[in-house]
């Protein structure tokens, strides 16, 4: 075991995968010498070589398709999009391509691709480094979607991306990269060694995809959420003082639905809590799960909360930002509902 | 790591990195008015050899020779000189700013000033002008005041973007400006569908557009190549080539066997290769291809070469990637010097001229800096009310954002 930021922890299964597996290769905008903007890719090229470590032209559609042509010709290749509001011109991609070559082919082709890329705001990006766009991703049916909330889970959610047969895209809240954050932005920041998950291991492990985690066992109302909010929500229940039980979903798609639907039987309230826009958003999607699958047991309606239907705009960063406030206002509600 | 060294996959080599000396040898200059001026009606065939020599007219001697010596006055001349300055000076400040924590972000455009000075100066107020985060000195020179630059900056109670964007993305209606975008080339592809609209409506006004070495890689760059040439759209397609696109060496563009500007033959399109730190070049080719665009002959792709002498952006350090002193060793030198000594040298200009130009430039950008913060910054004074983030995301309000306006003001009151 050593403490390690997410950033180590991600750059570790990159290079626990890369030693175990020769067709693991990587790909993207400055990661190879420069070893990434946000430096997950720090040494690797040293390590491994410019030809395993590819500095891609700025080209996200291309990144994407020649991710899939590598793995049709039995590489494993890691992209990454150097932030998620920049993964649109690979869309078509994505989802016409990487989503539907195993079931276009009736199985016979498949893409074994993965693609990194940072998200969420809190580092004052404005509208072009602050995006959260995995419902959009969530909505299409073939890929894989997963966000973790802290450096253990997000080194083996990693490699059992990169193991994995299908394709993965794998979001990294980027204000977590170098600790926890509440939502608090005028606190010190805190270091991932203050936190248990902080302490990872060095070798080979995994976290299994489609498996969300209790966070903290509890018994008034069930916190759904995942990425950053994962600690706001922790954060805020403590402030209150309230009994909460809190899911970090961490697999968007596929959605251990078991996980969350039995604390919700149990608790008979909840409180859904993302990042990204509320309309279309995947709380809305884990609120119709849950109202299907709980009904009977809900004492009170399910409330979501988000970012608002807004771009994300640079001077109202923290207006937009669901943080500790607009979460304790939901649990209250939650709770004081009859 | 053997993997690597039986692999027969080429990877373009980057020429210099950091502990080592600097190496331009990939770069071949064409002497100062060697390359010949087709006329603008010329079919393409006979612009080839523009697509891959430089044009350059100022000479070593600092005067200016060729068929491409635009033949400027020396008013003209200092005008521009003194955009350079001004904008360079402006780049100081504001990255200081920036590293005083009063704006969060900033952009320089040191050493490449010439290209959007000359270039603006070379168009008409009624050309549309579609920049990248690097074309500050276009908004200078269209007459924005810095105050309103500034304010956009930091993002307070005056900036025309309404706190929305982050630093350097601004925009101006009135001057022709259109807003940056922040994802890279977007605005390629969209200057031509200006410039068709211009043509369809039968007006004279026309587009030029700007995007990095790096950024040709998107697939907007071909698409605007594709529909400028298809349509003969009235445009001028700008690659402002400064070598490096944050950490990564322009031949991972593909710079390392043709230059950018042989895209444009490519899809019959001329291309013009210019020394984009010689002013009085870009002035000259810009002519040329706003002729061309203006007559209705057809687009034309600039590539400039020139050299990023600055960090990508403040959250950029080069020294990580590229040999400290390597803009000191770059071939073309510094425009803004350039322009000086050319003017010295044609007994327009005066070290004393110069040292009190510098000072007029200094007082401005200090005091519009201090015009600016009274305005607010995002951490003081006055501010912009929050409840603006719902507007402008559609004409009118949606009873979806009516509501979260609401929501957000008692989360507001409450706190």
């Amino acid at each position: 075991m050593s403490q390690m930021n997410m950033i180590q922890a991600l750059n570790s299964a990159l290079d626990v995968m890369m030693a175990r597996d020769p067709n693991v290769v990587l790909m993207g905008e400055d990661v190879g010498y420069f070893g990434g903007v946000f430096r997950v890719t720090d040494g690797l090229q040293r390590k491994y070589g410019e030809h395993r470590v590819l500095d891609s032209p700025i080209s996200e559609g291309g990144i994407v398709a020649t991710a899939i042509g590598m793995s049709l010709n039995g590489l494993r290749p890691v992209a990454e999009i150097q932030f998620a509001d920049y993964i649109y011109p690979a869309y078509d991609q994505i989802v016409s391509e990487l989503a539907r070559i195993r079931y276009r082919s009736g199985g016979d082709f498949h893409a074994p691709v993965t693609i990194r890329t940072p998200c969420g705001g809190g580092i004052r990006g404005g509208q072009t480094h602050s995006q959260s766009p995995e419902a959009v991703f969530a909505h299409v049916c073939g890929i894989k979607v997963v966000m973790p909330s802290n450096p253990y889970d997000a080194k083996g959610l990693l490699i059992s991306a990169i193991e994995d047969d299908d394709p993965v895209i794998f979001f990294e809240p980027k204000r977590l990269y170098n600790g926890p954050f509440d939502g608090d932005p005028n606190k010190p920041a805190t270091p991932w060694s203050s936190h248990p998950k902080g302490e990872v291991p060095e070798g080979y492990y995994r976290v299994p995809i489609s498996s969300a985690e209790i966070v903290r066992p509890g018994t008034q109302l069930t916190i759904v959420t995942y990425g950053t909010m994962v600690h706001v929500c922790t954060a805020a229940a403590q402030a209150l003082g309230v009994d909460a039980e809190i899911i970090d979903v961490r697999t968007i798609v596929p959605l251990d639905a078991e996980t969350i639907c039995e604390s919700v039987r149990k608790t008979g309230r909840c409180v859904i809590a993302h990042e990204a826009t509320r309309f279309a958003g995947f709380g809305a999607e884990l609120s119709a799960t849950i109202q299907e699958e709980c009904f009977w047991h809900l004492e009170a309606p399910i409330l979501r909360v988000t970012g608002w239907d807004t771009p994300y705009p640079h001077a109202f960063e923290w207006e937009y930002f669901p943080g500790q406030a607009r979460v304790a206002a939901a649990i209250k509600a939650t709770l004081e509902a009859s | 790591m053997s993997a690597s060294a039986r692999s027969r996959l080429h990877v373009p080599r980057t020429p210099a990195r950091p502990g080592e000396a600097p190496d331009f040898s990939y770069l071949t200059i064409s002497p100062a008015g060697a390359v010949p001026r087709p006329d603008t009606n010329a079919p393409l065939n006979e612009t080839e050899r523009l697509a891959s020599e430089i044009v350059r007219v100022l000479d070593e001697n600092h005067r200016a020779v060729g068929p491409w010596d635009p033949h400027l006055d020396p008013a003209d001349l200092q005008l521009g000189l003194r955009y350079m300055v001004l904008t360079r000076l402006y780049d100081d400040r504001m990255l200081r700013a920036q590293r005083q924590g009063r704006i969060t972000f900033y952009m320089k455009s040191t050493g490449e000033e010439a290209v959007s000075v000359a270039q603006c100066m070379a168009l008409r107020p009624g050309d549309m002008l579609f920049p990248s985060y690097r074309n500050q000195a276009a908004y200078i020179v269209r007459g924005c005041s810095l105050v309103d630059l500034m304010c956009q900056l930091l993002s307070n109670s005056r900036d025309m973007c309404k706190g929305r964007q982050l630093p350097v993305m601004y925009h101006s209606r009135k001057a022709n400006l259109f807003s940056i975008s922040g994802n890279l080339a977007t605005q390629f592809p969209q200057a031509v569908g200006w410039a068709m609209a211009a043509a369809y409506k039968n007006e004279d006004d026309i587009a030029a557009t700007w995007l990095g070495d790096g950024s040709t890689a998107e697939a907007d760059f071909h698409y605007a190549l594709l529909f400028a040439q298809v349509y003969r759209a009235p445009v001028i397609l700008n690659v402002v080539n400064n070598q490096w696109a944050i950490s990564t060496f322009q031949a991972f563009a593909s710079g390392e066997v043709r230059p950018f500007a042989a895209r444009g033959p490519g899809y019959g399109i001329p291309g013009i290769r210019v020394d984009g730190n010689d002013f009085l070049a870009v002035y000259a080719v810009t002519q040329w291809a706003a002729e061309r665009a203006r007559k209705g002959v057809g687009p034309t792709l600039i590539e400039h070469v020139t050299y990023r002498a600055s960090a990508h952006s403040t959250s950029d350090d080069p020294s990580r990637y590229r040999p400290k002193d390597e803009y000191e060793r770059w071939p073309l030198g510094d425009p803004v010097e350039r322009l000086k000594s050319h003017l010295m040298a044609i007994g327009e200009w005066s070290e004393e001229q110069h040292a009190r130009l510098v000072k007029e430039c200094e007082e401005q950008v200090t005091a519009a800096w201090r015009e600016a913060v009274q305005y607010g910054t995002l951490t003081e004074g006055p501010r912009l009310d929050p409840a603006t983030m719902f507007e402008d995301v559609f004409k009118e309000l949606t009873p979806n954002l009516e509501r979260q306006r609401r929501e957000l003001a008692e989360e507001l009151k409450q706190k």
